[in-house]
C-alpha cells in the first residue's frame, strides 16, 4: 500500500509543476499591462513606473516565475495587485463560500440522483427509466447560468419568495445564508445529478445482474430490500469515485452560478482576477485548485485501490 | 441527546435573532464595483471616493452646486501673488484612534500625498513645493506656480487627512485597516463582498451623524443590485442602469434623488498617438467632422438610456456654469456628413472601433455603428476587455475609443490633461501650442471671469478639431427607500450622510 | 491493474471494449426514439444555420430604434432586444456560432488529442508519462477557468473561444484513445499479430482505429454538447462572438438585464441552447447504448 501511495504522490509533483508553468503563462500572455490598470485615471507615469517596480513585472519572465515559485513553495502565495491584501487571506475568506456551495451542490444532487438513478435501473426498459434518462440529460443540457437567470426572473423577481443575491455568513444566520444558496446550490446540483444519476444507473445495472442478488432474491428476500441493502451499497462505490474527478466540473459551474447570483467564493474571485490582471490571485488561486483537485484524487484512488487490491499490484 | 439538540437550536435561533436585530440599526448601501485599496493617496476609483466620503473627511467639501464649503479646514486665504496659500484648521478634531487633528498632522498629509511612493495624488499637488506649520491651527502651502484649482484638489482625495500616528505604524498596509477623521470609522473589510463602517462617536460634527453603522456592498451586475433594493436587502444603490429607472419610479417604496454629473462621455479619436497615422480618421479633419455629423446624440440617449442621461458636446455639461452657450450641441446632419467625406475625397471610411467589454458600452457601439453606416462609415467593433483596451490606447494602437471620464469639481481637471501637448491624459496625440498658453493661463488666473474667457478662447480652438467628440453627460441617480431621510445627490456622485436618518 | 480497473479509471463514462461496428448495432439504435429524436433535431439546427440567411425575417444586426425592447408581436416573433433588433433572427444565425463553436472546438480537441493518446498507449514509457502528466495537469485545471483565462489571453473571438474550449477538451480524447489502445494491445489477436511482425502503423490502423470509431463518435457527440454550453458561457462573459454578430450566450448577457421589461431577450436564446445541446446529448446516449454489448 504504501510503495503505491508513494508512486502517486510522485507522479503528482511534476503534474503540479507543469499547472504551475502553464497558469504562470497563460497570465504573462494575457494582453494589458496590469501596472496601467491600477494607475487609474490618472495614469500618472511614476505611480506607473513605481508600481512596475514594485511586482517586478518589468523582470524577464522565467525569474518573475522562479521568485513566485519559490514564494509558493514557502507558502507565501503574494499580494493582490488590487487591493494589498494576502492572496491567501483573500482565498481563505472566499473558499468557506466555495464549500458550502459545493457541499449543498452536493446533497442536491445525491438527494436528485440516488433515487432516479436506482429506480431507472429496476425499472430498466419501462416508461420510468426513459423519463429518468430524459430528466438527468435535462440537467445535463440546461446552462447553468440560464437556469440561474430564470430561477431569479421568476422566484426572486416575480414572486419575491427568495432574496435575488448576496451572501450571509453562517455566523450571522443559518437561515438568512440557507434562503440566499438554494437557488445557486439547486442550479449547480442539477447539473452534478444528471451525471450522478446515469452512473449510478449503470452500475446499479451492474450489480443488479450480479449472482449475489440472484441468490438474496431466491432466498425470498424483497425486492426493495434486495436493492437498499446489497446491491446499493456497492453500486455506490463507482458514483463515489466519480465525485472525485466531479470537483473541477463543480468549480467549473461555480464559476458561472457565483457570478450569476453575487456570491462572494472562489469562482468569481478567480474570473475577475482574470479581468483585472490580478495575476497574483489568479495563480494562487489555480495552485490551490489544483493542489486540491490532486489532493482528492489521491484520496479517491486509494480508496479504490483498498477496495480492489488489485489496482495496487500494478 | 436530546438536550444538547436543543441547546444547540436555542444557539443558532438567537443567533439569528441577534444577527437579525443588530441588522435594523444599520444602513446598506449597494456600489457598481469593488473599491480598491481604501488609502487616499493610493487609491484610483470612483466608487473608492464613494466610500471615503464616510470614512475621511477632508479639508474642503462641496455643496450641491458644486461650490467649494469648509469642512476640516474652516477657511483659505491666497496671496496676491498667487504663490502662498494659508489654510485655518478647524480646532478640536479627532482621528479615530484619538490623537488630535493639527496643522502637523494636515502637514503631514500634504508631505505623504506628494512623496509616499506610488501616490496618486501627487500629480494633482504637482505645483506644491512645501508645507509649513504657522501655528497649530494653520498652515501655509507654498506653490512653484499660481493654481487656482488648489482648493478644488483639496475638496477631493488630496485633502483628505489620515491619522499620522496610525499612518506611520501601518506603513504601505495603511490601507487595509485605514483611519481617518470622517464620521464614521472603520470596522472590516471583506474584498469584493463587503466594507463595514461604525459611527464615530467623537467626530466634531456627530450631530449630525444619525446612523449607527454602513456597509457598503459591491453588486456589479445592476439588476441584482436593483433586485437587492426591491426586496428591502439594500437601503440605497448608487449607479442603477438607467433602463430600470422607470421599474422604480413606479415602485412607491423607492425615492430616486438624482443630479448632473460633473464628467462627460465621448469618443477619443487617434490623431497621432503612437505615431503618424494613414487612416483618413486621424489625418482629415472633415472626416471627424463628418463622423461627428452623422451621430445623432439624441438617438443614443433615447435607445440606449431612455432618455435619461443629458446630451453634451463640451468637456463640462450644459448646465455647469463653464458651459459656453453659443457653441451648442449639433444635430445630426447625414447631407453635410456626406459632403465633407465627397470634398476629402473618401468614399467609405473603415476602422475599427474599439469598445469597453460591457454590455452598455458595447450597446453605445453598436447604436453609433449603424447611425454612421448611412453617412459612408463602415465600423467595426472591438469589444475590448479594460486592461488590454488601456494598453492599446498608451502604445496608440487604436482608431477611436468611446471612453469617459468621471469630472472634477474644477474644469481644470476635465480639460488641461486631455487637451494639453504633455498632458497625462492626452491619448489622441493633439497638439497645439496656443492651446496649452491658453489652459496654463486659466490655470493661473485668479477670477472666473477671467478663467472663464480663457477656457472659452481655448475651447474655440480645440473643439472644432474634434480628436475628443463629447456625447453626453450621465445623470447620478441614487435610488433609495422611502424611510431613508434626509438625503441629497451631490454632484460629484458621492453618498454623504450627514444629516440623513432611517427610520 | 486490471483491464476493467484500468478502463473505468481512464474513462470512467465509457464501458470495456465495445462489440465491433456491426449492423445489429445500429438497429439496436433505430429502435430507440429518444436518440432518434436527438439525430433530427440536430440535423434541424444544422439545417437551421446553414440557411439562415433564407429563413430570418430580419437582419440580425440592423437595428429599429423605434422598435426597442418590443414585445413578441406579427412582425417581430420573438420580440426585438434592446437596441431595436429581431430575436427571432439573431436566434436563427446565433445557432451559427454555436454549432460551429460546438464543431470546431471538438475538431481541435481530437486533432491534438487522439495522436497524443496513441503515441503515449503505444509507445508508453517516457513519453506516455509525459504525456499523462500534462493531461492530468490541464484536468487539475477547472474547465471553465482555463477556458476563460485563454480566451481572455488570445482576445475575444469566435475563434479564440474555440481554441481555448479545444484545448481545454483535448485531455478526454487522450485518456479515452490511450485507454482503447492500452485495451485493443492486450487482446490476443493483436499480440499475435505483433508476433508475427505487423508494423505499429499496422496495427493503429487494422485493429485500434477502427475498435476506436465508436466510443470517439460518442464522446465527440457528447463533447459538442459541452462545447457549445462552454461557448454560451464564455460569451455570457463577453470572451466569445464580437458585437454585433449575435451568439447566443451573448444575447443571454445582454437579456439578463433585462428580466422585468423584456423576458422574450433571455428565454429564447436560452430554450436553443437547451434543445440543441440536448439533441446533442440525446444522441450520444444513444449511440453509447447501441454500442454497449453489456447493455442486453
Amino acid at each position: 500500500m504504501l510503495p503505491f501511495i508513494g508512486r502517486r504522490v510522485l507522479t503528482a509533483i511534476p503534474t503540479l509543476l507543469i499547472v504551475t508553468l502553464m497558469v504562470f503563462g497563460i497570465q504573462r500572455a494575457l494582453p494589458g499591462d496590469p501596472a496601467l490598470m491600477l494607475a487609474g485615471e490618472q495614469q500618472d507615469p511614476a505611480v506607473i513606473a513605481f508600481i512596475r517596480a514594485k511586482y517586478r513585472l518589468d523582470e524577464p519572465v522565467p525569474v518573475q516565475y522562479a521568485v513566485w515559485l519559490g514564494q509558493v513553495v514557502r507558502g507565501d502565495l503574494g499580494v493582490s495587485l488590487r487591493t494589498n491584501e494576502r492572496v491567501l487571506d483573500l482565498i481563505a475568506s472566499k473558499l468557506p463560500v466555495t464549500i458550502e456551495l459545493s457541499i449543498l451542490s452536493l446533497l442536491v444532487a445525491l438527494v436528485i440522483a440516488i433515487p432516479t438513478g436506482v429506480v431507472a435501473a429496476v425499472k430498466k426498459g419501462r416508461a420510468a427509466d426513459y423519463g429518468g434518462t430524459i430528466l438527468a440529460l435535462t440537467g445535463l443540457s440546461i446552462p447553468n447560468f440560464w437556469l440561474g437567470i430564470m430561477l431569479i426572473l421568476l422566484i426572486s423577481v416575480r414572486l419575491g419568495w427568495l432574496p435575488a443575491s448576496g451572501y450571509v455568513p453562517l455566523s450571522e444566520g443559518v437561515w438568512e445564508n440557507l434562503r440566499r444558496m438554494i437557488m445557486p446550490a439547486f442550479v449547480l446540483g442539477t447539473g452534478l445529478a444528471a451525471v450522478l444519476m446515469r452512473q449510478m444507473r449503470s452500475s446499479m445495472l451492474g450489480v443488479l445482474k450480479q449472482d449475489f442478488v440472484r441468490t438474496a432474491h431466491a432466498k425470498g428476500q424483497s425486492g426493495a430490500t434486495v436493492v437498499v441493502r446489497h446491491a446499493l451499497r456497492n453500486a455506490l462505490i463507482p458514483v463515489v469515485t466519480i465525485l472525485g474527478l466531479q470537483l473541477g466540473a463543480l468549480l467549473s459551474g461555480a464559476v458561472l452560478t457565483e457570478q450569476v447570483f453575487t456570491l462572494p467564493g472562489f469562482g468569481k474571485l478567480v474570473v475577475d482576477a482574470v479581468f483585472n490582471r490580478d495575476y497574483a490571485v489568479v495563480q494562487g488561486v489555480v495552485v490551490v485548485t489544483a493542489v486540491a483537485y490532486i489532493a482528492i484524487n489521491l484520496v479517491v484512488d486509494v480508496l479504490y485501490a483498498v477496495l480492489d487490491p488489485r489496482i495496487a499490484a500494478r | 441527546m436530546g438536550a444538547r439538540l436543543i441547546r444547540w437550536l436555542t444557539l443558532v435561533v438567537c443567533a439569528a435573532l441577534v444577527g437579525g436585530a443588530l441588522a435594523q440599526a444599520t444602513l446598506r448601501i449597494g456600489l457598481a464595483e469593488d473599491p480598491d485599496v481604501l488609502d487616499p493617496d493610493l487609491a484610483r476609483t470612483y466608487v473608492g471616493r464613494i466610500v471615503f466620503a464616510s470614512l475621511c473627511d477632508k479639508l474642503f467639501d462641496i455643496d450641491t452646486t458644486a461650490a467649494v464649503v469648509p469642512q476640516l479646514a474652516t477657511g483659505y486665504a491666497t496671496a496676491a501673488d498667487g504663490l502662498t496659500v494659508t489654510i485655518d484648521i478647524r480646532s478640536g478634531v479627532k482621528f479615530h484612534d484619538g490623537t488630535d487633528l493639527d496643522a502637523e498632522a494636515v502637514k503631514y498629509n500634504l508631505d505623504r500625498s506628494v512623496n509616499l511612493p506610488g501616490s496618486n495624488r501627487a500629480s494633482e499637488l504637482a505645483q506644491l513645493e512645501s508645507v509649513t506649520v504657522v501655528d497649530a491651527d494653520t498652515v501655509e502651502l507654498h506653490l512653484s506656480t499660481p493654481f487656482s484649482p488648489l482648493i478644488a484638489q483639496l475638496a477631493d482625495r488630496a485633502g483628505m487627512m489620515v491619522s499620522p500616528t496610525a499612518a506611520e505604524a501601518a506603513g504601505e498596509n495603511f490601507g487595509n485597516a485605514p483611519v481617518c477623521a470622517g464620521p464614521f470609522k472603520f470596522v472590516e473589510r471583506v474584498s469584493q463582498d463587503r466594507i463595514v463602517l461604525e459611527r464615530f462617536a467623537d467626530y466634531w460634527d456627530a450631530a449630525n451623524v444619525l446612523i449607527d453603522r454602513v456597509v457598503f456592498l459591491p453588486i456589479p451586475d445592476s439588476s441584482v443590485r436593483l433586485a437587492n433594493l426591491q426586496s428591502g436587502d439594500l437601503q440605497m444603490i448608487e449607479r442603477p442602469a438607467p433602463t430600470d429607472l422607470g421599474a422604480m419610479r413606479a415602485d412607491t417604496n423607492l425615492v430616486i434623488p438624482s443630479t448632473a454629473s460633473l464628467g462627460y462621455q465621448g469618443i477619443t479619436i487617434n490623431e497621432s498617438k503612437g505615431g503618424a497615422r494613414t487612416d483618413p480618421l486621424a489625418r482629415d479633419v472633415r472626416v471627424r467632422e463628418a463622423f461627428e455629423l452623422a451621430i445623432d446624440r439624441n438617438v443614443i440617449n433615447d435607445v440606449v438610456f431612455d432618455g435619461e442621461f443629458l446630451v453634451g458636446n463640451q468637456p463640462v455639461p450644459p448646465t455647469s456654469p463653464w458651459y459656453v452657450a453659443d457653441m451648442p450641441v449639433p444635430g445630426r446632419d447625414l447631407e453635410r456628413a456626406r459632403a465633407l467625406l465627397d470634398e476629402a475625397g473618401v468614399d467609405r471610411v473603415s476602422f475599427e472601433m474599439m469598445v469597453a467589454n460591457n454590455p452598455e458600452a458595447i450597446r453605445t457601439g453598436e447604436v453609433i455603428q449603424a447611425m454612421v453606416a448611412e453617412a459612408g462609415f463602415d465600423i467595426t467593433l472591438r469589444a475590448t476587455e479594460f486592461a488590454t483596451a488601456l494598453d492599446l490606447q498608451e502604445q496608440g494602437q487604436y482608431f477611436a475609443f468611446p471612453v469617459g471620464w468621471s469630472g472634477r469639481i474644477d474644469p481644470d481637471g476635465n480639460i488641461h490633461a486631455f487637451h494639453t501637448c504633455d498632458g497625462g491624459l492626452n491619448e489622441s496625440g493633439y497638439c497645439d501650442p496656443e492651446v496649452d498658453e491658453l489652459l496654463n493661463a486659466a490655470r493661473a488666473a485668479g477670477t472666473m471671469e477671467e478663467r472663464y474667457d480663457l477656457y472659452r478662447q481655448a475651447l474655440e480652438r480645440y473643439l472644432p478639431d474634434r480628436h475628443i467628440i463629447y456625447l453626453y453627460h450621465t445623470q447620478l441617480f441614487f435610488p433609495h427607500t422611502v424611510d431613508l431621510q434626509g438625503f441629497q445627490a451631490y454632484p460629484d456622485g458621492l453618498i454623504r450622510l450627514q444629516g440623513v436618518s432611517l427610520n | 491493474m486490471s483491464l476493467e480497473a484500468a478502463v473505468a479509471r481512464e474513462a470512467p463514462d465509457l464501458h470495456a471494449l465495445p462489440e465491433r461496428s456491426g449492423s445489429r448495432a445500429w438497429q439496436r439504435l433505430a429502435r430507440r426514439p429518444p436518440a432518434i429524436i436527438g439525430a433530427l433535431v440536430v440535423l434541424l439546427f444544422v439545417i437551421v444555420a446553414a440557411a439562415a440567411p433564407l429563413l430570418a425575417p430580419h437582419s440580425p444586426s440592423q437595428p429599429d430604434f423605434l422598435a426597442v425592447r418590443q414585445a413578441p408581436s406579427a412582425e417581430y416573433r420573438f420580440g426585438t432586444d434592446e437596441i431595436g433588433r429581431d430575436v427571432l433572427s439573431r436566434v436563427i444565425y446565433g445557432a451559427r456560432a454555436s454549432l460551429i463553436a460546438g464543431v470546431i472546438s471538438v475538431a481541435i480537441a481530437m486533432g491534438v488529442g487522439v495522436p497524443l493518446g496513441l503515441l503515449a498507449g503505444f509507445y508508453r514509457g517516457a513519453s506516455d508519462e509525459l504525456i499523462m502528466r500534462v493531461t492530468d495537469a490541464v484536468l487539475a485545471f477547472p474547465f471553465l477557468i482555463l477556458a476563460i483565462a485563454m480566451a481572455a489571453a488570445l482576445g475575444p473571438s469566435l475563434t479564440n473561444a474555440m481554441i481555448a474550449i479545444g484545448i481545454a477538451t483535448t485531455p478526454t480524447f487522450v485518456r479515452l484513445t490511450r485507454a482503447q489502445v492500452l485495451a485493443v494491445s492486450a487482446e490476443d489477436y493483436v499480440q499475435a499479430a505483433r508476433a508475427l511482425g505487423a508494423s505499429d502503423v499496422r496495427i493503429i490502423t487494422s485493429h485500434v482505429l477502427p475498435n476506436s470509431f465508436t466510443p470517439l463518435l460518442v464522446q465527440a457527440t457528447l463533447t459538442i454538447a459541452q462545447a457549445i454550453i462552454a461557448e454560451s458561457a464564455l460569451s455570457f462573459l463577453g470572451l466569445g462572438v464580437q458585437p454585433p454578430t449575435p451568439s447566443w450566450g451573448g444575447m443571454l448577457n445582454t437579456a439578463k438585464n433585462f428580466l422585468v421589461q423584456a423576458p422574450w431577450m433571455a428565454i429564447y436564446p436560452g430554450l436553443s441552447i437547451f434543445f440543441t445541446v440536448l439533441a446533442f446529448n440525446l444522441f450520444g446516449d444513444g449511440l453509447r447504448d447501441a454500442f454497449d454489448p453489456r447493455d442486453e
